[in-house]
């Protein structure tokens, strides 16, 4: 379970979080789409707790060690293998031996990674590495998942992959919590089964998806955030 | 804590060994300096063993500058440090992962160094290598604490590999004044209890500051 209540932030006299409050339960994704400065980047960092909110507070079941993040940087090393990464930031959770050869082989085949595993990070393609930052990110089995514009950067096809890779690993763990940030509504609407609208660090709209498409979604968001 | 600390010192140094970037680079450099001082040196105007131990130092110095520029950009590439900050480790195992990844960096270069010294400027360490060891080992460990510590600070800055030496070399003025002295009295031949002092204070810098950089280690890489 996620709970954000009344999170407030600011940078300077920019308000970055202002009164945010939600609760997400076992199996919900939340999409908050807003524009460029809106504060997404500063929700999810405060909800991993890698910034201090000025009030209000974020709660994460199981702790710092639930979470996993995906973001448009892949937080891995170029000069580790593909496997070494993964043992790396496995060992940092505390995974146990077993555990993690486990659930290397499981996240190395499910993401189609095997052919690629003791090659080095660097020498791997755009699409490659966010696969690789997908395993990294699911390596300690997190209750909650953060994801920071994971899009970004990659070209259609490459997103599209991603985007199915995504809506697998979500969907693989019941349990899971997710909650994915991103300007561009048409990348995360099939991801979710909630939605938020975000401006100048505010929820303006905050409701379950209710089976709409893109299109609704867009709609809706360009009435809320736009006011077009 | 000492768990996670070695987890990141060895993926450091794992991570180095296949680079080899800053190690070939900080080797080179030690060469370099140390061929120029001896060749540059006129041998008949001051004794090899008077210049020496300020030579050493001032190649150490600046070779530690360039591991201790390294530390911190790798966590940068790919934001790593935000991986790091988000796992369950304390900040304080970061920073010994790291202290200890720059020690052995910067005790690899000076091993190097060390020989090459006493073949350039011909000055005999072996009757004095233990204690010389000593020495070294506790002004080295002082300077890289808060070379780890100020690299986190700058890492994050446009102008990092500027402002590190700008920011380390005034705190680094006092252990390197008691090294050199105190490798002159050893260097010298003079009895080993000229060289304790220093020694004492080697000592006193390193628990003082490595304690402090510990302590105030987590604030440089909060938000």
């Amino acid at each position: 379970m996620l709970l954000a209540e009344g999170l407030r932030h600011a940078f300077g006299a920019v308000r970055a979080l202002d009164d945010i409050s939600f609760a997400l339960h076992a199996g919900q994704t939340l999409a908050v789409f807003g524009p460029n400065g809106a504060g997404k980047t500063t929700l999810l960092k405060v909800l991993a707790g890698l910034i201090q909110p000025r009030a209000g507070r974020a709660h994460i079941e199981g702790g710092r060690g639930a979470v996993g993040w995906i973001g448009h940087q892949p937080q891995l090393y170029g000069h580790l293998t593909v496997r070494e990464n993964l043992r790396f930031w496995g060992s940092l959770y505390d995974v146990p031996a077993a555990e993690q050869s486990r659930r290397e082989t499981d996240l190395l085949s499910r993401l189609d990674l095997h052919a690629h595993a003791e090659r080095p990070v660097r020498a791997l393609s755009r699409g490659l590495v966010q696969r690789v930052a997908i395993a990294r990110a699911l390596i300690h089995d997190p209750r909650v998942l953060l994801l920071d514009e994971p899009f970004t950067g990659l070209d259609r096809t490459a997103a599209e992959e991603f985007r199915r890779l995504l809506a697998g690993q979500t969907a693989d763990r019941g349990g899971r919590v997710t909650v994915l940030v991103t300007h561009n509504v048409e990348e995360g609407t099939e991801l979710a089964t909630d939605v938020a609208f975000m401006r100048a660090g505010r929820f303006v709209e905050l409701a379950p998806r209710a089976g709409r498409g893109a299109a609704a979604i867009a709609d809706a968001y360009r009435r809320a955030v736009t006011g077009g | 804590m000492w768990r996670h600390a070695w987890r990141l010192a060895r993926k450091d140094l794992l991570i180095e060994f296949r680079s080899r970037t800053a190690i070939l680079s900080a080797v080179v450099f030690t060469v370099l300096v140390l061929m120029v001082f001896n060749f540059g040196r006129d041998p008949t105007a001051v004794a090899a063993v008077d210049l020496a131990p300020s030579i050493l130092w001032v190649t150490f110095t600046f070779a530690a500058m360039l591991a201790l520029n390294r530390a911190f950009q790798l966590e940068l590439e790919n934001q790593a440090l935000d991986g790091l900050l988000l796992a369950p480790v304390s900040r304080s195992s970061i920073y010994l992962g790291k202290l200890i990844a720059n020690l052995v960096f910067v005790g690899t270069v000076e091993a190097v160094g060390l020989p090459l010294f006493a073949l350039f400027f011909n000055v005999r360490i072996t009757p004095v290598l233990g204690p010389l060891v000593v020495v070294i080992a506790l002004a080295t460990i002082g300077f890289v604490a808060v070379g780890t510590l100020f690299s986190a600070m700058t890492g994050r800055t446009r102008f990092a590999e500027l402002l590190l030496p700008v920011l380390l070399l005034p705190f680094m003025l006092p252990p390197l004044i008691w090294a050199v002295l105190a490798t002159a009295a050893l260097l010298a031949g003079r009895p080993l209890s000229e060289a304790t002092g220093w020694l004492r204070l080697l000592a006193a810098f390193d628990i003082v500051f490595v304690t402090l950089a510990f302590v105030l280690f987590p604030a440089t890489v909060s938000e």
